[in-house]
């Protein structure tokens, strides 16, 4: 029951990460921008918020990690806009401006570490989150056990975002319009709606969330930022957009898988039949598992009909 | 003076290389339907784009209800109660009627009030008679219905200028009746529409009047009640037209393409042919006739290879070529003209003489060995382009993105004839020719059928199938539900077994 009960719970907190900038590659897609610099993203999340955790937690306290995704959200969102102005008004290749904008997130972040830290990483932080027990909830039989004990808060934050997402997507004039602009620009564009704008925002969105992510991720796994905090997650979210069919509760099943499968290999020790493969295994499981749902759902899975197509205003 | 409801004056748009509307006119009257007549590419839906505020004349003057106006944006068009329904549908496959339709006019603020909309969205097509199913989706409604959906839309925003932008092009003869009962209702509202076609029928049947244009020139405005076909003919291409095609008995020999129990999947997997039969003799063209989407393109593709069977057969001489790959087939006398010419039939960016040789370059002489042989292709083009009298700037050196679609389907035609077939796969021959241009393609549909080879004509345009085939099968969910001869039908009986609410005798 201990073992179970730690395996849901840390895979709770690896999936945290994916689900947050999945539901963020949901804004992006949606709107029709195929966003593949998620990964980029969440690094820059991820160093301004391992950057600004050391040299504030003594003045702020215990409040430093919540101010510090906050940041890392809006750098995130900053730095997005550089794929919605490639991709939107340059009319480029979206994959293209992806991979640049990934190769440029890695290089900026350490190059800016070494500017500020002097090394090729962000100083070690000490207030990154800290697991706690929720009140009153961990006390329910099984389920405090599973979903309420020894969790990182951030982890109900995406729950939240999940919801909010849904909501939006299913129920407002913002969402209706948004899952549009992914289908039919030019019928969007025939009623009067700006795809420009909306499309400006569903990536914009996307930055917030996947900064917010890199925040999160690097709070809660690790502490201090390197070249390989990210690892790889923001791809990993990309599979689980995919295999969640661009909607919210679809990225939080999906999410929750791609984290059982990351913290696989910590538990395949302790469990006797797995013990004597070799680890190695287990931690290339994540990957194997991301190639193989691709391999048997993107086939099936169809996703927004002009995702990664500029809407060109004279093709009409 | 006469109040106009919409008066656009010496309109001028110009695109990089070609004056897309020279000084055009256009007065539309309240409560009238005005048709807007004129082949492809002659200006119709630029102008119309530029009164939906798509584009932005750079000369010329609109008035609506008497008062000078700026369309900067389709916003603006919406406001002054100018509404279009496109040709190309706006709506949006995975949303339900009643999304698409409040879509960018949503009731309720920033959450949408779905219950209200439903309700707006029922008395609507209640008031006016446009039976819609407001829950189903775009991607399971049929293409009339979805066309009703487009005219909610613009009900839904309460415009009283209505353009209807070739509404007919995809509707079986019963949905066009339903239509033009739609564009009478409108008109006795005292709705103002104006009809963009190149369908002389349509418009002696329901137009008030109609303004002409050719090659991005205004021609002129005349009652329709004054008028004649021939005369609007005239009007539209600039010389005399014969509508009659002229053809002698056919006179068929034994069969040549025998197709018995042929079930075929669509890009969906889902069933687009249902054992299809048919045969196709020596010697005559046979139509097929049929709403888009019934299992023509499944079946051209079937016979010329570029999809698979899942089972039955296809006989071509006797002989089962199913499992036989595309250039086995072309070789054993398949040719094709593709209804997409420009994905299918050509390679766009090549020269003329390349195209030319598509299909032969790997043979003696265009080619000795694994080396083409430039002079040869080049002397075979010439010949093809001679015969079938392909224009173009530059001859054999055209790059053929640069030619008209009507010599773009001259190279094809000619390239295909050329291969010497027994069979003719003609899918759409037509689509989005001009007068000219189908008048010359049925001709050589003919000549190849008095030359005692076997033609088998694809075509949505029942005038089409009615005058140039010899014996018409309908096809209607993936089967042939009748064949009947053009001399003992008509385009109203045609018209049911397309709809599936009549079987016709099978041969």
């Amino acid at each position: 029951m201990n073992l179970i009960s730690s395996i849901v719970t840390l895979s709770l907190i690896y999936a945290t990460p994916i689900i947050v900038t999945a539901l963020g590659g949901i804004y992006s897609e949606r709107s029709g921008v195929v966003n593949i610099a998620l990964e980029g993203i969440m690094m820059v999340g991820a160093f301004v918020a391992a950057a600004f955790t050391p040299l504030n937690e003594a003045a702020l306290g215990a409040w430093t990690p919540w101010i510090a995704i906050l940041l890392g959200s809006l750098a995130g969102g900053l730095f997005s806009l550089i794929h919605a102005f490639a991709s939107v008004d340059l009319r480029s290749n979206q994959v293209i401006s992806g991979t640049a904008l990934n190769m440029l997130a890695a290089g900026f972040t350490i190059y800016m570490c070494q500017i500020i830290f002097n090394m090729q990483r962000t100083q070690t932080f000490n207030r990154g989150f800290v697991k706690s027990n929720v009140p009153v909830f961990s006390q329910i039989p099984i389920i405090g056990d599973l979903f309420f004990k020894r969790m990182y808060y951030t982890f109900y934050l995406a729950i939240a975002l999940v919801l909010i997402t849904a909501f939006i997507l299913k129920r407002t004039r913002f969402g209706l319009r948004l899952k549009a602009c992914g289908e039919h620009p030019s019928a969007v564009d025939s009623v009067g709606i700006s795809v420009r704008k909306m499309r400006y925002i569903g990536v914009l969105i996307s930055g917030l969330l996947a900064g917010l992510s890199g925040g999160i991720m690097v709070l809660t796994q690790a502490t201090q930022f390197t070249a390989g905090s990210i690892h790889g997650v923001g791809f990993i979210s990309l599979a689980a957009l995919i295999f969640g069919r661009w909607n919210a509760f679809g990225v939080l099943g999906a999410g929750i898988f791609f984290g059982f499968s990351q913290i696989f290999s910590i538990f395949s020790r302790d469990i006797p039949f797995l013990s004597k493969v070799p680890t190695e295994i287990f931690s290339a499981l994540p990957y194997i598992l991301t190639i193989l749902a691709m391999l048997l759902f993107s086939r099936k899975s169809v996703g927004p009909k002009a995702a990664g197509e500029p809407y060109d205003v004279s093709k009409r | 003076m006469e109040q106009y409801v919409v008066e656009m004056r010496g309109i001028t748009k110009r695109f990089p290389g070609i004056i897309a509307n020279d000084q055009v006119t256009l007065q539309l009257k309240k409560g009238e339907i005005h048709a807007l007549l004129g082949e492809n590419g002659a200006g119709k839906s630029t102008l119309m784009s530029v009164l939906f505020g798509f584009y932005q004349p750079e000369e010329g003057e609109i008035y609506v209800r008497g008062e000078k106006v700026e369309i900067k944006s389709p916003n603006v068009a919406h406001e002054l109660g100018i509404g279009m329904v496109h040709q190309h549908f706006q709506l949006i496959d995975t949303f339900t009627v009643v999304e698409n339709i409040i879509l960018g006019d949503e009731p309720g603020g920033a959450l949408v009030d779905y219950a209200k909309a439903r309700q707006e969205v029922i008395d609507l097509s209640q008031q006016y008679g446009l039976n819609v199913n407001p829950d189903a989706k775009i991607e399971d409604i049929s293409v009339g219905m979805q066309q009703r959906v487009e005219i909610l839309k613009v009900l839904y925003r309460k415009a009283d200028i209505i353009i209807l932008d070739e509404p007919t092009a995809v509707l079986t003869p019963q949905e066009i009746d339903e239509l033009i009962g739609i564009m009478k209702n409108f008109a006795a509202e005292g709705k103002s529409v104006i009809l963009i076609t190149h369908k002389l029928k349509e418009i002696m049947a329901v137009a008030d009047r109609v303004s002409v244009l050719r090659q991005g020139k205004y021609i002129g405005t005349v009652d329709v009640a004054s008028s004649s076909e021939e005369q609007l003919a005239e009007m539209m291409v600039g010389r005399k037209v014969s509508f009659a095609v002229e053809k002698g008995p056919a006179n068929p020999g034994e069969d040549v393409l025998v197709i018995k129990d042929l079930w075929v999947k669509d890009q969906r997997g889902i069933d687009a042919l249902e054992g299809l039969n048919l045969h196709l003799r020596r010697g005559e063209i046979l139509g097929i006739a049929g709403v888009d989407g019934n299992g023509q393109q499944e079946l051209v593709e079937a016979i010329t290879g570029l999809r698979k069977v899942e089972s039955g057969q296809i006989l071509l001489s006797g002989e089962d070529i199913v499992s036989h790959p595309i250039r086995s087939r072309m070789e054993g006398g398949i040719a094709y003209i593709p209804e997409d010419r420009q994905r299918r039939g050509l390679v766009m960016d090549f020269r003329l003489d390349e195209n030319l040789a598509l299909k032969t370059y790997n043979k003696e002489p265009l080619s000795h060995g694994f080396l083409l042989d430039h002079e040869a292709i080049k002397e075979k083009a010439k010949e093809i382009i001679g015969l079938f009298d392909v224009r173009s700037s530059e001859g054999t050196e055209t790059i053929v993105r640069n030619m008209s679609g009507g010599n773009q389907q001259k190279a094809i035609i000619g390239r295909e004839v050329d291969l010497d077939p027994l069979v003719m796969i003609a899918s759409q021959p037509t689509r989005g020719l001009d007068v000219g241009a189908i008048e010359y393609i049925h001709k050589r549909l003919i000549e190849l059928r008095d030359d005692q080879k076997a033609v088998l004509l694809v075509s949505f345009e029942l005038d089409e199938i009615m005058s140039v085939s010899d014996r018409i099968n309908v096809i209607y969910h993936g089967r042939i539900t009748g064949d009947v001869k053009p001399e003992e039908t008509t385009t109203q009986e045609l018209g049911l077994m397309m709809s599936g609410s009549k079987e016709g005798p099978l041969v």
